[in-house]
């Protein structure tokens, strides 16, 4: 008894925060196949929300990082928006190669960090009004670059954007009676990879360990010899550079160009930070988290839908109910550090 | 310390108790329907773009109240929100819980080979409805029910012709501004292109166009900076009754009138679906001149549909819904389109809604 309780008293605030987004995670998936049956005992039904969110995973993945350091981004849905139309436009109209226009998604991601990141970090700029302008800026040139949403038939995309990767052991067998083998597609590939890549780094580099001292305390963080206004501006440039694959592996899953792509992807990218256990204060977060937080927030639409309730309002009310929640938590949470601390 | 542990572990509790204890409300619902029909019901997912417009709106109560249980139906109803992204995962989720038909109505033409396929690989029919899709293989959908917007466009162009002919008013003196639906819609491509190309045959001088969305927000929005730009504008299209009840409050919060009289310094206000109630009362009182009908009512279209299919026949691919057009302007009795003639249906005071 003695030793769970200690455990409980060495548990972190990030890993506790972690550890509640899990099991409510699987609370609700388990409880959809439970009660709700239709689909959701085919593994497929998972895998298509892995498809249709692979982007956000990679977008809140970025942002996770930049509010791990006390900042915002909101920007990262416009470059969405901005990085497929561009790819589109280039493919399409250009009849360019796919290698270039993924080149062209990470520079346009890079350019958004590379530029918010020096007005965050280096003017002191709040980064709120800072990726405010930013999303104008990228929803606007959107438009500017092309008004008419259209389809990018370039033959090399579309291979790339048809490839499936079977998971051997998931098939199911359909109403005709074929056997049909479960898939991701490959941006689910690189959001995993982000995942795994940007979970290490948090977890084990000197870097990594910097973006939590600067969030949790940047004067105490300056104190320890941290350079706190690079490490302000690295959380930026590489949400950017998230944004910027993210808006690519957005593309593939689409594969068209449209100014109304995206809308309102950063605040789902925010929201699913949230539930996954990352504070807007700053310094507390995991991408496990935010991974698991992406989940969530896509399983409980797709409760809400299926339970019958059509209204698209309605997933909108869960998912505000859901975030409350977890900001509830979340000071309660605080509420235990500062008593801990005393 | 402990105390706020116990909270957090109450808390958590608190969310698998509603987590389940929603479920298990669905779960009662779904078995006290079962019983009523002993499973023997029709799964219909339908896949409605959104909740823009009036005309959407009856769109959807039309297809709700069709395919309900006493008429042995299911239905499951997703709303995509305008995004294309959510209808794809809508159609795949579909998929997944092996319904008997899948209804579309595509928020865009381009972009649903892949999906429809994987519905094609796994046996269920598709009907399109309203917008068409612009597929590579037309077998990827069994047949599109909805209306023929480039039709509805040249009707509402044709009249504004022929009513310039019969006021004998010049028609270098026309000048329309037009406020387009959703960019990369059917009916936005349809209604812009039999516009556009009246404008290449009358002569009149199309001065703008720019998309309200359908919305009355957004057309109120569009028309406000037009009447900034432009100070002779006379005829507004408008492509659905939201954007022109819109374009009327524009216009006159900007203290012109709308109305049928060009010549004396009023601005003709057209526009399309016919759904909406006040657009209908606005018709009466000569505020909208005309509307071109867009009818809405595609449940029972769709249910015939499916009843064909059930009994093995196959139905027409293309099903084009009958419509009319409105006015209260008696000038014009009726258009010439090709070989068809169309009557204008002139409104009286007891259509009031």
């Amino acid at each position: 008894m003695n030793r769970i309780k200690d455990k409980f008293k060495n548990i972190t605030d990030t890993n506790l925060l972690l550890l509640i987004t899990v099991v409510v995670f699987f609370a609700m998936y388990i409880g959809a196949i439970l009660f709700q049956g239709k689909g959701f005992l085919k593994p497929q039904t998972f895998f298509n929300i892995l498809n249709a969110n692979a982007s956000l995973i990679i977008l809140a993945c970025g942002l996770s990082l930049v509010m791990i350091t006390g900042g915002i981004d909101i920007s990262v849905g416009g470059v969405t928006a901005l990085v497929s139309m561009c790819c589109a436009v280039y493919l399409d109209y250009k009849g360019g190669n796919v290698f270039v226009s993924m080149l062209i998604a990470l520079a346009i991601g890079l350019a958004f960090g590379i530029v918010q990141g020096f007005l965050v970090a280096y003017l002191d700029i709040q980064p709120f009004i800072v990726t405010l302008a930013g999303m104008f800026f990228a929803r606007g040139m959107t438009t500017i670059v092309n008004t008419n949403p259209f389809n990018v038939a370039n033959e090399n995309f579309v291979a790339l954007k048809e490839t499936r990767i079977t998971v051997p052991g998931f098939g199911s067998v359909n109403k005709l009676g074929n056997y049909v083998p479960a898939y991701i597609e490959i941006g689910v590939v690189v959001a995993l990879l982000t995942v795994i890549i940007l979970f290490c780094v948090l977890r084990w580099t000197k870097l990594g360990r910097s973006f939590y001292a600067v969030g949790g305390n940047s004067q105490s963080a300056l104190m320890l010899g941290i350079n706190v206004k690079r490490t302000k501006f690295l959380s930026h440039l590489i949400c950017g550079l998230l944004a910027g694959i993210g808006g690519f592996v957005y593309f593939l899953h689409v594969g068209s160009g449209s100014a109304s792509h995206a809308s309102g992807m950063e605040m789902n990218a925010i929201a699913s930070s949230i539930i996954g256990g990352t504070m807007l204060t700053g310094g507390v977060g995991n991408i496990i988290g935010t991974f698991f937080g992406v989940l969530s927030l896509s399983t409980i639409q797709n409760i809400v839908s299926s339970a019958g309730l059509d209204q698209a309002w309605w997933t909108g009310i869960t998912i505000a109910a859901m975030l409350c929640l977890f900001l509830v938590i979340q000071s309660v949470v605080m509420a235990r550090k500062q008593k801990t601390e005393k | 310390m402990k105390k706020s542990i116990a909270v957090i572990m109450i808390l958590a509790i608190c969310v698998l108790a509603a987590g389940c204890g929603r479920s298990n409300k669905a779960e009662k619902e779904q078995e006290a329907v079962q019983t009523i029909a002993a499973a023997e019901k029709i799964v219909v997912g339908f896949s409605q773009l959104g909740a823009e417009s009036d005309w959407r709106s009856a769109n959807s109560k039309s297809m709700k109240e069709t395919f309900t249980s006493e008429n042995g139906y299911e239905l499951i109803f997703e709303d995509g929100q305008q995004k294309q992204a959510n209808q794809i995962m809508a159609i795949r989720t579909f998929i997944q819980q092996e319904v008997d038909y899948i209804v579309l109505a595509p928020v865009t033409e381009t972009g649903w080979d892949t999906v429809l396929q994987e519905a094609k690989d796994a046996g269920i029919p598709v009907i399109i409805v309203d917008r068409m899709v612009d597929v590579s293989d037309d077998s990827l959908f069994t047949c599109w029910v909805g209306s023929d917007f480039e039709l509805e466009g040249k009707k509402a162009a044709e009249w504004l012709y022929q009513y310039t002919l019969k006021e004998k008013i010049a028609s270098e003196e026309i000048h329309i501004v037009n406020i387009q639906g959703t960019i990369g819609a059917s009916s936005q491509i349809g209604r812009t292109k039999g516009l556009a190309d009246a404008v290449k045959a009358n002569g009149w001088n199309l001065l703008a166009e720019v998309s309200g969305d359908y919305t009355q927000a957004k057309g109120r929005e569009v028309m406000e900076s037009f009447l900034k730009q432009y100070d002779n504008i006379n005829v507004v299209y408008c492509e659905n009754d939201n954007e022109a009840l819109g374009a009327i409050e524009a216009i006159e919060a900007a203290g012109k009138t709308v109305g049928s009289d060009i010549t004396g310094g009023e601005i003709m206000i057209i526009s399309f679906d016919g759904v909406n109630e006040s657009a209908i009362n606005y018709v009466l009182e000569g505020k909208i001149t005309c509307i071109a009908e867009c009818n809405p009512l595609h449940g029972p279209r769709v249910q015939a549909i499916i009843e064909a299919l059930e009994e093995g026949k196959t139905p027409d691919k293309f099903a084009y819904v009958d419509e009319e057009i409105f006015s209260a302007n008696e000038t014009v009795k009726d258009l010439t389109i090709g070989d068809t003639v169309y009557p204008v249906t002139i409104l009286q005071p007891e259509d009031a809604k």
